[in-house]
């Protein structure tokens, strides 16, 4: 790998624990500056350190203010905190404003917890492939946890939080309806489900719900999702679920549900120990290399289909633009399958190369 | 690789600092700084000179603006400056101040470093058209 001087006295300066030159390695990252692939793969050989957490849930659940408790939490246990915060961005203007930073209050003027704002640039896939090598850098900086903070609205989000070893799905107290939805995506993807604003009238039901659900899904084996066929048992964690652990593929980690006040600070501790209990859970089951795997696995694939993309683009280009292909289509002389098969023909040997590229890359 | 798809943005913080709660300014500003396409981190109220240092490094933005109707320019922007210094961040972060600033204060923020300033008035295309064309190169 080749990385100009200025890339590399960057990368020493990341290493030698320079806020300033980690903060300017994620710029970056999200603008994909020249060279910055090469910076990431350096990244690579220092990682491996952090915790990686999660954290969604829908607008207003109480993300921001619960990533603060927990970035405090951490920091009085003497371990070093990276915060990742995405907002949304104008599907217009590309504009955003980035308004978690304001609810981050505990832990200002402490340079050791470092919050980052990132939105969403428009490409496809670009935002998860930005979240994970932002992480990249922050574990190389020698971050202890990393907290990864985004609105759970759909799949390009859930891919986001994908990059977490632990996730975990706020509730907003009183959302019968909620649940419903969050059913069908977020069910699968979180290790601990959190009703937070427990002191709210309706606490106690939405816990209620989210619980017999949990239990639904183990019995079905919903909760399975992604990388849970973990192998053995892991023994004493709190909540199990043993009278039903019959089929043999069975899932050992049930989502415990945490009820918190984030603004008090309350159940902040339990949350903690829980997000403890699902790492430890993780490593001996031996779950977590094979999440670790899969999302690799994704890292590669998202990379080749921007890579292919951004081929693509120029192939386009060069069969005449989109818009006049376009327009053929619209004149009846022709139809887009054909003139997809067309612009991508000569595309195709190229992939088998970039493929062979990344793996190189992706493998450590 | 050619593949490299460039996607930058334009970056600001939008800073209130001090003890001063007029916001409408710094909200209108945020808004208009997100609908010319930039990505605007809005503090939120009441800052110390330190938490706008630490956000502004953290973010790495290109632009500072920063709204202060308190009077206390002269304290709270020269810590700003120092502070952006100390983490080698000041020379290239376009630093604006909006609000009341008097005219006889101007020369003296000048010189601490900040680019321009724009009091009540200014329409809201003076401002962004400046940022563009002042953005840091990197």
């Amino acid at each position: 790998m080749t990385m100009d001087e200025a890339d590399e006295s960057l990368l020493k300066a990341l290493l030698a624990g320079e806020h300033r030159a980690l903060a300017r390695i994620i710029s970056k990252i999200e603008n994909r500056s020249p060279g910055y692939r090469d910076l990431v793969s350096e990244l690579y050989a220092h990682t491996g350190n952090a915790d990686v957490i999660g954290i969604t849930g829908s607008p207003g659940a109480g993300k921001s203010t619960l990533v603060d408790k927990l970035a405090e939490a951490y920091r009085e246990r003497g371990e070093t905190v990276g915060v990742i915060a995405i907002d949304p961005s104008s599907p217009f203007t590309g504009g955003a404003v980035l308004g978690d930073r304001i609810r981050m209050a505990s832990t200002v003027g402490d340079m050791d917890v470092f919050v980052r704002s990132m939105s969403a640039r428009g490409t496809l896939g670009g935002l998860s492939t930005a979240t994970a090598d932002a992480v990249k850098a922050m574990d190389a900086f020698g971050k202890d946890k990393i907290i990864i903070e985004t609105v759970g609205a759909g799949q390009n989000e859930i891919d986001i939080v994908r990059t977490a070893d632990t996730v975990a799905v706020l509730v907003p107290p009183g959302s019968g309806d909620d649940i419903q939805t969050l059913k069908a995506g977020i069910l699968e993807i979180a290790d601990i489900f959190v009703v937070n604003k427990a002191d709210r009238e309706g606490a106690d039901r939405t816990v209620q719900e989210l619980r017999e659900m949990v239990h639904l899904g183990e019995e079905s084996g919903l909760a399975g999702g992604a990388g849970h066929h973990g192998a053995d048992a892991m023994g004493g964690d709190g909540e199990s679920w043993g009278d039903i652990d019959e089929s043999d593929d069975d899932t050992d980690w049930t989502p415990p549900i945490v009820e918190t006040i984030a603004t008090k600070g309350t159940g902040v501790d339990t949350f903690i120990d829980e997000l403890g209990n699902h790492r430890s859970y993780l490593i001996d089951s031996g779950t977590h290399a094979e999440k670790v795997r899969q999302r690799y696995a994704e890292e590669i694939r998202t990379l080749l289909r921007e890579d292919v993309h951004a081929l693509l683009e120029d192939e386009l280009a060069d069969s005449g633009g989109i818009d006049d292909l376009a327009e053929a289509v619209r004149q009846g002389e022709t139809d887009p399958y054909s003139i997809a098969t067309d612009v991508l023909a000569p595309v195709e040997a190229c992939v088998e190369n970039l493929a062979a590229d990344a793996d190189d890359s992706g493998s450590e | 690789m050619s593949s490299e798809q460039e996607a930058e943005s334009i970056r600001c913080l939008v800073a209130k600092v001090g003890l001063d709660g007029h916001d409408r300014g710094a909200h209108v500003i945020a808004r208009a700084f997100r609908d010319a396409g930039f990505e605007v981190i809005y503090s939120g109220l009441h800052k110390s000179p330190d938490q706008i240092v630490q956000a502004a490094v953290q973010e790495d933005v290109d632009v500072l603006g920063i709204s202060i109707l308190s009077g206390a320019h002269d304290t709270l922007v020269p810590k700003i400056m120092d502070g952006l210094e100390e983490y080698g961040a000041k020379d290239d972060t376009l630093v604006l101040a909006g609000g009341v600033i008097p005219d006889e204060d101007r020369e003296g923020l000048k010189d601490d470093g900040v680019a321009a300033i724009f009091g009540p008035g200014t329409s809201i295309e003076e401002t962004i058209e400046f940022v563009r064309e002042n953005v840091p190169q990197r």
